[in-house]
C-alpha cells in the first residue's frame, strides 16, 4: 500500500525491517518456535539495528523517531515471525517505557542505555494468577524493611520473563490505600528471591518466552521504587496507547504474512484447470483480506500519529487494537482455508500464523477490556 | 582514499515482475524498488575498506529518476557520505551510464571505484568494465576479496571453476560478486543521519554527455512455459528414463 | 559480413563453450574468424582451425595475454576491429563464460559502442534474443552499431562440430602490456566437484534436506554423477551450507543438461536459477511443490529413502 503521508525515513525504517524480518527471521521462525526460544544473536542484532529502543530518545541511547515508525517497524517484525514481533513489542512499551517516564534520573542512567540497545531486556510482572483483567487486585506485597523492599508474591504471564535482565514489579505496598496503596519496582532479574518458574507452553508464538515468576522475601535497595509510593497502577496503565498500538501492528504483521502467502498459493496452486486465484469464492476472500489489512494498518498509523504528536488516543488506540486483533483472527482463518488441507500441515506457515495471532485478542488487554474503553469514551463523544 | 560507489535502483529482488499484456515492457507499475543487490554489496564493501581506515570518503552515485534518491538514501544510512544523482528519466544502456560515471570519475578523482557486477533487471553485466575502458583503468571484475595496499588494489575474482587473483594500479573499477560480504542493514540511528548527509542533482546535460544508444528493445516476453513433464513410480524408472530418454547420464 | 569469436581457452586447450559461440556466429551469418589470444596457445590455434565453419584463425600469442587480463586484450581486439578498415568486423562474439563477460564490455567501450549481453537465440543479423529479469523475461533487441559487441549464453546454442575445419591460422601481434594490471595467481576448485554454474549436472537441495549434515547424501550422489552441488535459497537461509551454494536469482544462474532438485519446494526465485536447465529432476514428497510442475521429471517419495537409492543404482 503507497503512504503519502509516510516521510522517507519512515519509509527507509519499514523497508530496513520488512528486508531483515524476510532474510534473518522468517527463514528461522519455525525453528525457534520448536526452541521455545528466539535466537540470541537475532535480538542482539536486533538491539544493534535500533528495534529495541524505538520508544526512547536518542539522549537516553535510543532511536525514538515516532510512533509511526515504531507501528511500522513492529509490522514488518511480526511479518516475519509473531513471537519475535511479542519480544519487541512488550520490550519496547512496558519495558523501557515506564523507567523512560517514572525513572529517576540514576535509574535512567542505570538502565536505559542498556535497554534501548537491547543489551538488557526487560519485562512486565503485572498479572498475578488471580488478577488478569483486574489488574489492580493484587496480592504480591512490598514491605519496607532496614532500607530495603522486601517482595514477595506469584506472578503469571511474565513475557521475555527468561530472557529479561530487567524486571518491573507491581506489588501492594499499603494494602489500606486499595488502587493507592500499588507501587512499582525495578527489579534484576538475577536478584535472589526472583524465581523463574516455568515457561509455559502456548497455543501460539511459542518462541516467546512467557513464564510463571514467584518473588519469594525478594529484597531490593529502597531505591529500586520507580516513582512514587502508591502511583503502580498510575505507572501500570501509564502507556496503554502505545502498548495496544504495539501489538495492534503485531496482529496487522501476522495477518499480512498470512495474507500474502495464501496469495501465493492462490496464484500457484491449479483445480479445475485453472489457479485457485481465478475461482470467484478464493479471489472474494483475497479482496477481502486485503481490504481488512488496510483499513487495519490506517487505523493503527492513525492511533499512532496522535500518539507522536502528544495527543490523547485512548480509544483510537483501542480501537485499532481490537480491530486488529479480531481481523488477524479472521485473515489467518481465511488463510489456512485458501491452502486448504495443505493449510492444516506444519510444513505451510499459515497454521503458525492462525495461531500466533490468536493472543492479539487476549494481552495487552482482551477485546472485552478494549469493548469497555471505547463504550466508556463514548462519554465524551459529542452529537 | 576516495571510494566512489556507482548504484542502481531496481525491483525488489523479491517481486515477481510480469510482462507487459503488449509486449513493451514488464509491468513496474506500483513494485516495490530497492537498491540493486550486487550495489548493497558494493556500498557495504566501501564501508568496510572506510571502518579499516581505507577509505577516507564514501560518495555514492546513481544514474535513474527523482526517485532513485531514496536508494542514494539507503547508502547514506549504510555508510556513505554523500550522495550524488545524475537524473536520467528514460531507462539508459550501460555505455550510456559509463559515459556518466566517468563525468563522475573526473570530476570526484576517485581512487577506487566499487560497483555491483550486474544489476537484476537488464542483466547486463557491462557498465563496470566499460567505465574501467572509457577512464583507461584497470579493473577487477566480479570481486570475492579486495585488499588495498599504497597504490595497488589485489582483488580475487571469482571465475568459472574458482578463483583468479589479479593486482591493479589505482585508481581502479572493482565489480561486486555475491560472496565478496554479507551487506549489513540500515540501524535506526544511521537512517536518521543519513537525512542530514548532502544529495547532490546534477543532469546529463550538465555533465556534457549524450545518451543516445544504438540498441533498441523491439519487444518483451514472458519466458516459454515449461510444460509440466511427468511422475515416475520409482527411483529404477527415473533412472531409465534419464539414461535411456533424455539422454542425459 | 565477417565475425570475430574469441576463442575461449586455458593456452592448453580450446574451451568447449567456443564452440556454442561460433554456433551463435554461424546463424548470424558470414566469413567467421576466430581470435586466439594466449602465451604458447598453438595447440588452441590448431583446434581452433579445425572448427567447423571458421575461415580464419587469428593468434596473438604473447605472455601479455597469457591470463587474458582485459587492459591487455581489449585494446588488441580493438585494434584488429578497426585495422580490418573498410571491411571491418560486423560483429564481435565472445562466450558468456567469467572471461568473456570481463574482457568484452572492455573492448565495446573502446569502439565507442553498445553490447548486447548473454544471447540465447539469433533472430537476424542484428536482432537477437536474450534473458532480462533472471530469465523472468525474454527481450527481442536490435542493435544498429557498426560493430555488434555480443556476448552468448553457451546453453541457447548446440555446439558446431569441433572438427571438419581448415582454416587459415594468422599471426597477429603488436602486443602491449598496458601496465595497469598482473595476475598474481590462480586457485581453482579444489573440489573435484565441478564448478555450479559449470557443470553438466546438478544436485541441488532445499529446506527440506532439514539441515547441513544431511547434504552428505547431495555429495554422494554428486560425486556419482560428477555433478555440482547447489542448494536453495531457503536451505542457505536456514544456514544449511553457505550462500556461494545458493542457486536462484540472486545467487548462481546454472543451466545444466540435468538438475535434480531435491527437498526444493520451487519457489519462483530458485526457478529464475535454473528453469534453463535442459533436463530438470525432482524428488519431493509433497506431490503439490510446484517444482513438479517445472520438472520433466517427478518422484514423490521421501528424499532420505530415494537419494540413497538413486546413488546406489547409478
Amino acid at each position: 500500500m503507497h503512504d503519502l503521508e509516510l516521510s522517507e525515513e519512515q519509509r527507509m525504517i519499514r523497508d530496513m525491517a520488512r528486508d531483515f524480518a524476510r532474510r534473518e527471521i522468517a527463514p528461522k521462525a519455525q525453528s525457534w518456535e520448536k526452541a521455545g526460544w528466539i535466537d540470541d544473536t537475532l535480538v542482539t542484532q536486533m538491539g544493534e539495528l535500533g528495534l529495541l529502543g524505538m520508544v526512547v530518545p536518542e539522549e537516553w541511547g535510543g532511536s525514538y523517531i515516532d510512533y509511526v515508525a515504531y507501528a511500522l517497524a513492529v509490522e514488518e517484525i511480526s511479518a516475519g515471525d509473531g513471537a519475535t514481533g511479542a519480544l519487541m513489542s512488550i520490550h519496547n512499551s512496558v519495558g523501557c517505557g515506564p523507567i523512560l517516564r517514572y525513572g529517576s534520573q540514576k535509574q535512567k542512567e542505570r538502565w536505559l542505555p542498556s535497554l534501548a540497545s537491547g543489551q538488557a531486556i526487560g519485562c512486565f510482572c503485572l498479572t498475578e494468577p488471580h488478577a488478569g483483567s483486574e489488574a489492580h487486585n493484587l496480592r504480591t506485597r512490598a514491605e519496607l524493611k532496614d532500607g530495603h523492599w522486601v517482595l514477595n508474591g506469584a506472578k503469571q504471564f511474565v513475557s521475555n520473563g527468561r530472557r529479561a535482565q530487567l524486571s518491573i514489579v507491581f506489588a501492594v505496598t499499603d494494602p489500606e490505600l486499595g488502587k493507592k496503596g500499588l507501587s512499582a519496582f525495578l527489579v534484576p532479574t538475577d536478584n535472589p528471591g526472583f524465581v523463574v518458574d516455568r515457561s509455559e507452553h502456548k497455543m501460539g508464538i511459542k518462541a516467546s518466552d512467557t513464564c510463571a515468576v514467584t518473588l519469594n522475601d525478594c529484597v531490593i535497595p529502597e531505591a529500586n521504587l520507580l516513582g512514587e509510593r502508591g502511583k503502580g497502577l498510575a505507572i501500570a496503565l501509564s502507556n496503554l496507547e502505545g502498548g495496544r498500538i504495539g501489538i495492534a501492528a503485531q496482529a496487522l504483521g501476522i495477518a499480512r504474512a498470512a495474507f500474502e502467502a495464501a496469495l501465493g498459493y492462490a496464484r500457484e496452486r491449479i483445480q479445475f484447470g485453472k489457479p485457485i486465484i481465478e475461482h470467484q469464492s478464493v479471489a472474494n476472500m483475497l479482496a477481502d483480506m486485503h481490504t481488512q489489512l488496510n483499513a487495519t494498518r490506517l487505523l493503527v498509523l492513525h492511533a499512532a500519529r496522535l500518539k507522536s504528536a502528544g495527543l490523547p488516543c485512548l480509544s483510537e488506540a483501542s480501537q485499532a487494537k481490537l480491530f486488529a486483533s479480531e481481523m488477524a483472527e479472521r485473515v489467518c482463518s481465511h488463510a489456512v482455508q485458501i491452502h486448504g488441507g495443505y493449510g492444516y500441515l506444519e510444513d505451510y506457515p499459515v497454521e503458525k500464523y492462525y495461531r500466533d495471532a490468536r493472543i492479539t485478542q487476549i494481552y495487552e488487554g482482551s477485546s472485552e477490556i478494549q469493548r469497555l474503553l471505547i463504550a466508556r469514551e463514548l462519554a465524551h463523544y459529542d452529537l | 582514499m576516495k571510494v566512489l560507489v556507482p548504484i542502481k535502483r531496481v525491483v525488489d529482488y523479491n517481486v515477481k515482475v510480469r510482462v507487459k499484456a503488449d509486449n513493451s515492457g514488464v509491468d513496474l507499475a506500483n513494485v516495490k524498488m530497492s537498491m540493486n543487490p550486487f550495489c548493497e554489496i558494493a556500498v557495504e564493501e566501501a564501508v568496510r575498506l572506510k571502518e579499516k581506515g581505507v577509505a577516507t570518503e564514501i560518495v555514492a552515485v546513481t544514474v535513474g529518476p527523482a526517485a532513485a534518491q531514496e536508494q542514494l538514501r539507503t547508502a547514506l544510512a549504510l555508510g556513505a557520505d554523500r550522495a550524488i544523482l545524475v537524473e536520467a528519466n528514460e531507462e539508459l544502456n550501460s555505455l550510456a551510464v559509463a559515459k556518466l560515471l566517468k563525468a563522475v570519475v573526473y570530476k570526484e578523482q576517485p581512487q577506487l571505484v566499487i560497483l555491483g557486477k550486474q544489476a537484476i533487471d537488464s542483466d547486463n553485466n557491462q557498465t563496470g568494465q566499460m567505465l574501467a575502458a572509457l577512464c583507461g583503468y584497470a579493473q577487477g571484475t566480479f570481486a570475492s576479496k579486495v585488499e588495498v595496499s599504497g597504490d595497488k588494489v589485489r582483488v580475487a575474482r571469482e571465475i568459472d571453476g574458482g578463483s583468479q587473483t589479479v593486482e591493479l594500479s589505482l585508481p581502479a573499477i572493482v565489480t561486486t560478486d555475491l560472496r565478496l560480504n554479507e551487506p549489513r542493514y540500515a540501524s535506526l540511528p544511521n537512517i536518521m543521519k543519513a537525512k542530514k548527509k548532502p544529495l547532490e542533482t546534477v543532469t546529463p546535460d550538465a555533465l556534457g554527455v549524450s545518451t543516445a544508444s544504438t540498441v533498441k528493445t523491439l519487444k518483451v516476453e514472458a519466458p516459454a512455459a515449461r510444460s509440466a513433464g511427468i511422475k515416475v513410480k520409482s527411483v529404477a524408472e527415473l533412472v531409465e528414463k534419464l539414461k535411456n530418454e533424455a539422454k542425459v547420464i | 559480413m565477417t565475425i570475430l569469436v574469441i576463442a575461449e581457452h586455458t593456452n592448453a586447450a580450446l574451451v568447449p563453450a567456443t564452440l556454442n559461440t561460433v554456433a551463435a556466429a554461424a546463424k548470424i551469418g558470414g566469413d567467421i574468424h576466430v581470435l586466439v589470444a594466449g602465451q604458447n596457445a598453438g595447440d588452441v590455434a590448431e583446434a581452433a582451425a579445425k572448427i567447423a565453419g571458421v575461415s580464419k584463425v587469428l593468434v596473438a600469442d604473447n605472455a601479455a595475454y597469457a591470463h587474458q587480463l582485459p587492459e591487455n586484450v581489449a585494446p588488441l581486439v580493438a585494434t584488429l576491429a578497426q585495422e580490418a578498415g573498410g571491411k571491418g568486423y560486423s560483429h564481435i562474439l565472445a562466450a558468456a563464460t567469467s572471461n568473456g563477460k570481463n574482457i568484452l564490455p572492455r573492448i565495446a567501450a573502446q569502439l565507442d559502442v553498445d553490447q548486447i549481453s548473454e544471447i540465447i537465440a539469433v533472430e537476424s543479423a542484428d536482432t537477437f534474443k536474450r534473458p532480462i529479469y533472471a530469465g523472468n523475461a525474454i527481450a527481442t533487441v536490435q542493435s544498429s552499431a557498426a560493430v555488434k559487441v555480443i556476448t552468448v549464453r553457451s546453453t541457447g546454442f548446440d555446439p558446431v562440430a569441433a572438427e571438419g575445419g581448415s582454416a587459415a591460422v594468422e599471426a597477429v601481434g603488436g602486443a602491449v602490456d598496458a601496465g595497469k594490471s598482473a595476475f598474481v595467481g590462480e586457485e581453482l576448485a579444489k573440489s573435484d566437484r565441478p564448478e555450479l554454474t559449470a557443470a553438466k549436472i546438478v544436485v541441488s537441495g532445499g529446506r527440506g534436506m532439514q539441515n547441513g549434515d544431511n547434504f552428505k547424501h547431495l555429495y554422494a550422489l554428486a560425486d556419482k554423477l560428477g555433478a555440482a552441488v547447489g542448494a536453495s535459497r531457503a536451505a542457505v537461509d536456514a544456514g544449511f551450507v553457505p550462500n556461494d551454494m545458493q542457486v536462484g536469482q540472486t545467487g548462481k544462474i546454472v543451466a545444466p543438461q540435468l538438475y535434480i532438485a531435491v527437498g526444493i519446494s520451487g519457489a519462483i526465485q530458485h526457478l529464475a536459477g535454473m528453469k534453463d536447465s535442459k533436463v530438470i529432476v525432482a524428488i519431493n514428497k509433497d506431490e503439490e511443490a510446484p517444482i513438479f510442475q517445472v520438472a520433466d521429471y517427478g518422484l514423490v517419495a521421501d528424499l532420505f529413502e530415494a537419494v540413497p537409492e538413486l546413488t546406489s543404482t547409478l
